[in-house]
């Protein structure tokens, strides 16, 4: 087992080299597609065309492309992300600061996500068609119609506003405060697990009611196996595969939809920061929590696919 | 062949008394079987065969109370050393399946759990009936994989289901059904997915199992010439009925139910070789157009009026049974003589 997994570890490490390079293309590409000179859209209509001269020079925009790229790779590589136009301060320290807001309310949403989901899977698929079934669906496709930022507004009219259960707005840091942090980041955190538990439970839900009505699980129950045993240790090992992928891509999208939550609750987090640079023109800023964010799910990925090859027995062939 | 004059004792293992298999379809239910009666000694082997879609698997998967409870119907009897199947508790039957009672299916690529081991589905099964440690389990694991003929077992047993050959995942297959050493296997046509070689080695490995375990088997498949081989008695069903069943010796040489007959001269392998294969002329009856009296009476050569009248099984001696009113009358052509 553990030789096996390292070889797939080692495998899934050289395959995630080239996605991350593509990646910094993408990334180093954002600034390119600012249209004009970029130095001009930066500095602004009033800008003399010294201001503009000095930002071009500053961002290194006179420099060849590649050479432009290589320099930037160069600094990300060594944790220099340029620094932001409008404070003047390291691009990486304003996005580390606001990362923790953002990941926090990221992973009690697919925490909440996950465990919600489960169980209505679970049930959804061992009662098909019946009453609770019905309702289970009939709830997992509201919520995938639903916009997270649109729940988010609803709790925050209901939760906050009209009971006073929860703050309406802001994050409190998890380091400084644990308790109060979970208190501010929970009302932003349904809302942005609303469709990752939608998500989660259809998928869920085809996935379980596949296997238990696949063949094998009919020599299961041949065999004298329990309902139980059959459906705790091979319905959800069979599934987890499915799980593993749908959090994945629910993981990718809850990052997304950070921006708009973000907005609604108020929190200073990478997703309003993305925004506020972006109002302002201050493009390293984008250009810095975009790459941030885009190792980060390059990195899930490879935790997922990592895991994916260890539980399949069937992708031990290369 | 050894009970040739013994074939059915006071006592037989199972005892099928008018076995009908309904499953409701849309506002009403559908009869798919009907009338199934049959029995089966201790370590006897019994051929199940018929035309596709005539019921054999659900009769299979009835004996076993592997059909869904909540979209099917079962009436009459199903007797495994006198207990009667049919209306057990579920807890009950689950303690049977596997252990008194087992099944193999057709499709060895699908059947096994491809994210567990073999040795792991074996154990799983054992520990399921039998208070053995994990020790005890792997090691007769292994033993029941070296008995279906597996080589190197100890190896095997780790082995991942997509490992194996479609030869060796039937013979682990089986090596799951017989680990506790059940009474009875049910074989749904065990070899119809592999290669003709690997059929025959599936077949010897069946009977040979048989012999040892002294377990009795009830082998269902199209192939009358691998029932020839392997059964002492032979059950015909058509359009969800046995329409007859007696010893194999005596079915070769003269059966007694046109169907049973049309079986037999359509079989390449027994069949005289000089004269043309003749298929049995027209197709099973849909649901909705089955006949009354005889269903075979569409296509049957010999039909009379009495025909139209429902056909009971009636004795033939000493052990036979058949229903076909002309049965008698008729000096039907087998494949000996
Ligand atoms: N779960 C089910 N629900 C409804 N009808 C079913 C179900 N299972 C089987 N049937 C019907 O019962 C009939 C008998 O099917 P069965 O699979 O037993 O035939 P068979 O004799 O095993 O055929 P084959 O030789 O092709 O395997 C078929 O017409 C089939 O459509
Ligand atoms: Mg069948």
């Amino acid at each position: 087992m553990s030789r096996r997994t390292l070889k797939v570890v080692g495998w899934r490490l050289l395959q995630v080299v080239p996605v991350i390079v593509l990646a910094t293309f993408a990334v180093f590409g954002l600034l390119q597609l600012v249209p004009g000179d970029p130095a001009a859209v930066i500095a602004g209509e009033t800008a003399t065309a010294e201001r503009i001269a000095q930002i071009r020079e500053m961002l290194g925009l006179d420099l060849p492309l590649w050479q432009q790229y290589a320099q930037w790779l160069g600094g990300a590589v060594q944790g220099d992300l340029s620094t932001s136009l409008i404070t003047g301060l390291p691009v990486l320290d304003e996005v580390l600061r606001r990362l923790p807001n953002t990941l926090l309310i990221v992973f009690y949403a697919l925490l909440l996500a996950v465990g919600i989901s489960l169980p209505l899977g679970i049930l959804a698929a061992t009662h098909v068609d019946g009453r609770v079934d019905r309702f289970v669906t009939s709830i997992a496709s509201l919520g995938i119609t639903v916009p997270n930022f649109w729940v988010g507004m609803i709790l925050v009219g209901l939760f906050a506003l009209q009971f006073g259960w929860f703050p309406t707005t802001g994050a409190v840091s998890i380091t400084e405060d644990p308790g109060r942090a979970l208190w501010h980041a929970t009302l932003p955190a349904i809302a942005l697990a609303s469709s990752g538990i939608a998500e989660i439970t259809r998928q869920l839900r085809s996935a379980l009611i596949e296997v238990l009505s696949s063949q094998y699980v009919r020599t299961l129950h041949a065999k004298g196996l329990s309902q139980s045993l059959i459906l705790w240790k091979h319905g959800l090992k069979n599934v987890s595969l499915t799980l593993l992928t749908v959090i994945g891509l629910v993981f990718n999208r809850t990052l997304g939809a950070t921006v708009a939550i973000e907005a609604v609750f108020a929190i200073p987090g990478t997703g309003s920061l993305v925004v506020a640079s972006a109002t302002n023109k201050d493009f390293p800023v984008v250009q810095g929590v975009v790459f941030i964010l885009v190792m980060i799910v390059i990195l899930c990925n490879l935790l997922i696919d990592i895991l994916y090859s260890i539980l399949d027995p069937r992708m031990n062939k290369q | 062949m050894a009970d040739m004059t013994s074939p059915v004792p006071s006592a037989p293992l199972l005892d099928v008394r008018d076995l009908g298999i309904a499953f409701r379809s849309g506002a009403g239910m559908v009869q798919v079987t009907r009338d199934v009666t049959f029995a089966i000694a201790p370590g006897e082997t019994v051929g199940l065969v018929g035309e596709s879609g005539c019921g054999k698997t659900v009769t299979g998967l009835a004996l076993m109370g592997l059909l869904p409870s909540a979209t099917s119907h079962i009436t009459g009897s199903v007797q495994l050393e006198g207990e009667n199947l049919i209306g057990m508790p579920a807890r009950q039957l689950q303690r049977r399946r596997g252990a008194k009672i087992s099944m193999i299916f057709q499709e060895p690529m699908s059947a096994l759990d491809p994210v567990f081991t073999i040795g792991q589905q074996i154990s799983e099964t054992l520990r399921a009936h039998r208070s053995v440690s994990a020790k005890e389990a792997r090691e007769r694991g292994i033993e029941a994989l070296a008995r279906v003929g597996i080589p190197e077992p100890a190896l095997r047993f780790d082995a991942y289901p997509h490992q194996l050959s479609g030869g060796m995942r039937q013979r682990a297959m089986i090596a799951i059904a017989i680990v506790c050493e059940p009474r009875l296997l049910i074989a749904d046509e065990p070899t119809t997915a592999l290669d003709v070689t690997v059929q025959a080695q599936i077949v010897d490995v069946l009977g040979d199992l048989c012999a040892r375990l002294g377990m009795a088997m009830l082998f269902i498949t199209h192939d009358l010439g691998l029932v020839a081989q392997t059964c002492s008695r032979l059950v015909t069903m058509y359009a969800g009925e046995v329409i007859e069943q007696g010893r194999i010796d005596d079915m070769l040489v003269r059966p007694r139910h046109p169907y049973t007959s049309g079986l037999l001269r359509s079989l390449p392998a027994l069949a005289a070789r000089k004269t043309k294969l003749p298929a049995i002329p027209g197709r099973v009856p849909m649901r909705g157009e089955m006949p009354d009296g005889c269903r075979f009476r569409p296509r049957c050569d010999f039909a009379l009026p009495p025909c139209e009248a429902p056909q009971p099984l009636d004795p033939v001696p000493p052990v036979g049974q058949v229903r076909c009113c002309r049965n008698d009358e008729l000096e039907l052509k087998g494949v000996l003589s």
